[in-house]
């Protein structure tokens, strides 16, 4: 947990991720579950199962990895029942989630020192809700909440991020449309140094991995920050679209080339996607997924659990797994 | 990345044709492979399941077995039958009997209808309409101010009523606003919203039915996964959706997305975004996307990356200068910089069909550490030495290496290379004023304002290599 060592947390975030996905469930991924209500652990299934991975962005690779490690455990163990297999299924899957949990850390957030969280992510991912998002998680905590636009691209993203200030209560620091991030993000690390903000959560403008100009500016941003705060940012969150296919893995690898990422989120998870693609970025980067985004409101925000995630988003829950 | 399926079909087949005879057996390993490239690139699981059994079909029943080039049959069966999925002929957008032509903009959030509004509208006012933009997306903070910033930018009308009146009344108003105004098109930006949420999908019914659209425009992310399907017939079931724009197209996803929606709902796709700015909306071509889903090369996003980095007018002094044998070390540097900023030298060669495997091979030996180097070098001389290379002697040698922290020898090399660079501009401008060489512009690959680039450093007197045309078209 990310903060839970130091803070204690005034609501529970699992029940939030339940409801987010209430909607989710009732989709392809019950599916599952009753797959395994055949008699037989046959062929059949095990294509189906493959299948239904692929089919929830689990991608190529890891689906036939999953499905060949459960075969080999059901011949090892001997398993007859397709409900144990199951359970196994879930084991694994959980087993692999968990590579993007164990490698968070405890970050501090020391007094007097603003605590800044730079959000990056392709275009559309959901950049600004979810800054909205994570200002109303530290608000929560009492912590005191600045941010910066530094998305002087888009059209209108200054307004935006400016509307989300307002109904959060919090102070927006921005610049021209147009005009230098770089400048807004030096603006906004003095003033959160001389307001003595907490938290100063920093938006920056989407933009394609394979743009290599603009991802260079992510280092440059990363210079300024680091000028007024040694150890800024504290914390790199890559914001991922959970409709995302196969290239959100393409994303999260480029993305961590031009600035080292400490935490992903995976957003709008209140849709029909699956967000399978959790499981490709937990195999092969291991970055922490710290966050998942479910709805539209400043709420919609919990903290990602393997376990929560595998059985609400493939095996709906209280089925007596 | 992935390798790509054409380089995966040619070891299949390649291996399996050099065993002497093909049997079913090998074709059928193939088409997994193809089916793996597919899913790889998000295309649904069950368009894919189809879409192999009728290439495999194909492929059995004819040309794979007999052929003394098997892998370049599949390949050429499978890239025939992607576009025979994705429409071989490009829709354009529908004429109404009679005028508003109306345009609704419909999505997911996050796909791009906003950006989109404006470069549809930028690119109907180009053809001599005179487009209105409509803000009937009241939810999403900022949105109406995003569309008036971009009717700004572009000197396109938006009509909005703020963030407190209904969608279905500003359509309609609009709608009417644009009679009396004489606007036509007419291009509504509504609210992202998903799929299964019955209010909103309800409002978008409600809009459609009061102003009667001539065209729904579903815009989709290209990077958009196994759900683009689901997304896709939902939206096309309510509303009846006429068309398609692929957004964020200049990514490197393969867009399989596409291809499901395409195949399960008939929509056509009519347009792709590939870019961020205003002007970037291209006419879909079918060709182009099949070439992409199966990695076989992107000659055409390497030319239009090379047209970012490059202005008309800046090219053609700059091919003037050549040809004149005038191009000095400054110029080049700037070409140097322009290519740096296109991305890594490895990912660029990676675009040019058919050097798949070469440039395997060929990728420890390029490094763009040797940009850096020469870089150096260059940045290491005065004005004057880069304006006029031949004053460099000696000591002028020696002391752009310890600038440059390169050695004197490293420097001499990369003089050699120039003259001999310039040297064959000079050549090439004076068989181009005999009329031997072809119109530059008119070759269907050429690459403008790409500059030839000397071997690297550790190799003198190699020529420097251009991507061969023959080779680009071998695709086809």
């Amino acid at each position: 947990m990310v903060f839970s060592r130091l803070f204690r947390r005034k609501s529970e975030p699992d029940v939030l991720l339940e409801q987010g996905l209430e909607k989710t469930r009732r989709g392809v991924f019950s599916e599952i579950t009753r797959l395994f209500d055949r008699n037989a652990l046959d062929d059949d299934l095990y294509e189906d199962l493959e299948m239904l991975l692929i089919q929830a962005d689990v991608g190529w690779d890891v689906s036939q990895k999953l499905v060949a490690e459960l075969r080999a455990t059901v011949d090892r163990e001997r398993i007859k029942d397709p409900a144990d297999a199951r359970e196994v299924l879930r084991q694994e899957m959980i087993e692999l989630l968990e590579l993007a949990t164990r490698n968070r850390t405890v970050k501090i957030l020391q007094r007097g020192v603003p605590f800044v969280i730079m959000v990056v992510g392709v275009n559309g991912v959901g950049k600004t809700t979810t800054i909205a998002k994570l200002a109303a998680y530290h608000q929560r905590f009492g912590r005191s909440v600045m941010l910066a636009a530094g998305d002087t691209f888009r059209a209108a993203a200054i307004d935006q991020l400016k509307v989300w200030g307002e109904r959060r209560q919090v102070p927006v620091i921005a610049g021209p449309q147009n005009g230098d991030p770089g400048a807004v993000v030096f603006d906004a690390m003095a003033a959160a140094h001389a307001r003595n903000v907490d938290v100063l959560i920093v938006d920056t403008a989407g933009r394609l991995h394979t743009k290599h100009n603009l991802m260079a500016e992510l280092e440059k941003l990363r210079k300024i920050m680091v000028r007024h705060v040694e150890t800024a940012p504290q914390e790199v969150l890559l914001v991922i679209d959970a409709t995302t296919g196969q290239n959100g893995l393409v994303q999260a690898k480029e993305f961590a080339k031009s600035v080292t990422i400490t935490d992903i989120m995976i957003a709008k998870l209140d849709g029909t996607a699956k967000g399978g693609i959790a499981f490709s970025v937990a195999k092969e980067l291991g970055t922490p997924i710290s966050y998942v985004g479910t709805g539209e409101k400043a709420t919609d925000l919990a903290e990602f659990r393997p376990e929560t995630y595998v059985d609400a988003l493939f095996f709906g829950t209280g089925d007596g797994l | 990345m992935f390798e790509s399926l054409s380089d995966r079909l040619t070891e299949t087949l390649g291996r399996l044709g050099r065993k002497g005879r093909l049997t079913e057996d090998d074709v059928k390993e193939a088409m997994r492979e193809v089916r793996r490239a597919l899913l790889e690139a998000d295309v649904n699981f069950k368009v894919t399941k189809d879409f192999v059994a009728a290439v495999q079909e194909r492929a059995i029943g004819q040309d794979v077995l007999r052929s003394l080039t098997p892998a370049q049959t599949a390949i050429g069966i499978v890239h025939d039958e992607l576009i025979a999925v994705l429409g071989a002929e490009r829709e354009p957008l529908r004429i109404p009997e009679r005028p508003p032509q109306i345009v609704m903009m419909v999505g997911l959030q996050g796909s791009g209808k906003t950006t989109h509004t404006g470069k549809l509208a930028l690119h109907l006012r180009k053809e001599n309409r005179n487009p209105l933009m409509v803000a009937a997306d009241v939810y999403r903070p900022a949105a109406v101010n995003q569309l008036q910033a971009l009717g700004k930018q572009v000197n396109i009308p938006v009509y909005d009523e703020g963030t407190t009146a209904n969608p279905v009344d500003i359509a309609t108003n609009a709608v009417r606003f644009a009679r009396e105004r004489g606007f036509n098109p007419i291009i509504v930006d509504t609210a992202g919203r998903l799929q299964i949420d019955e209010r909103l999908m309800q409002e978008l019914v409600d809009i459609r039915d009061k102003i009667k659209p001539t065209e729904i425009l579903l815009v989709a992310d290209a990077m958009t996964g196994q759900e683009a399907v689901g997304v896709a017939q939902a939206f096309n079931d309510r509303l009846g959706v006429t068309g398609l724009i692929l957004t964020k197209m200049d990514g490197d996803a393969r867009g399989g997305a596409a291809l499901s929606i395409r195949a399960v709902t008939g929509v056509p796709i009519k347009f792709i975004g590939t870019g961020e700015k205003l002007d970037a909306l291209e006419p879909f071509y079918p060709e182009r996307l099949a070439s992409r889903i199966l990695g076989m090369g992107d000659i055409l996003s390497l030319v239009e990356r090379a047209q970012e980095q490059t202005d008309e007018g800046e090219a053609e002094r700059l091919q003037d200068k050549m040809f004149k044998g005038q191009f000095d070390l400054e110029d080049f540097l700037a070409q140097l910089q322009k290519i740096k900023k296109m991305g890594p030298l490895t990912e660029l060669l990676g675009m040019i069909p058919g050097l798949g495997a070469q440039l395997r091979q060929a990728k420890a030996e390029i490094n763009d550490d040797d940009y850096k180097r020469i870089e150096a070098i260059i940045r290491s001389m005065t004005p004057k030495e880069r304006r006029r290379p031949d004053i460099i002697q000696f000591s002028r040698r020696k002391r752009i290496a310890r600038g440059s922290g390169t050695d004197a020898q490293e420097v001499g090399q990369l003089l050699t290379q120039f003259k001999e660079m310039q040297k064959m501009m000079g050549q090439f401008g004076a068989m181009a004023k005999k009329g031997k060489l072809p119109d530059l512009d008119g070759l269907e690959f050429g690459a403008p304002g790409m500059p030839q680039l000397p071997g690297h450093l550790n190799a003198p007197n190699r020529p420097a290599r251009r991507p061969n045309p023959k080779k680009a078209k071998r695709r086809r």
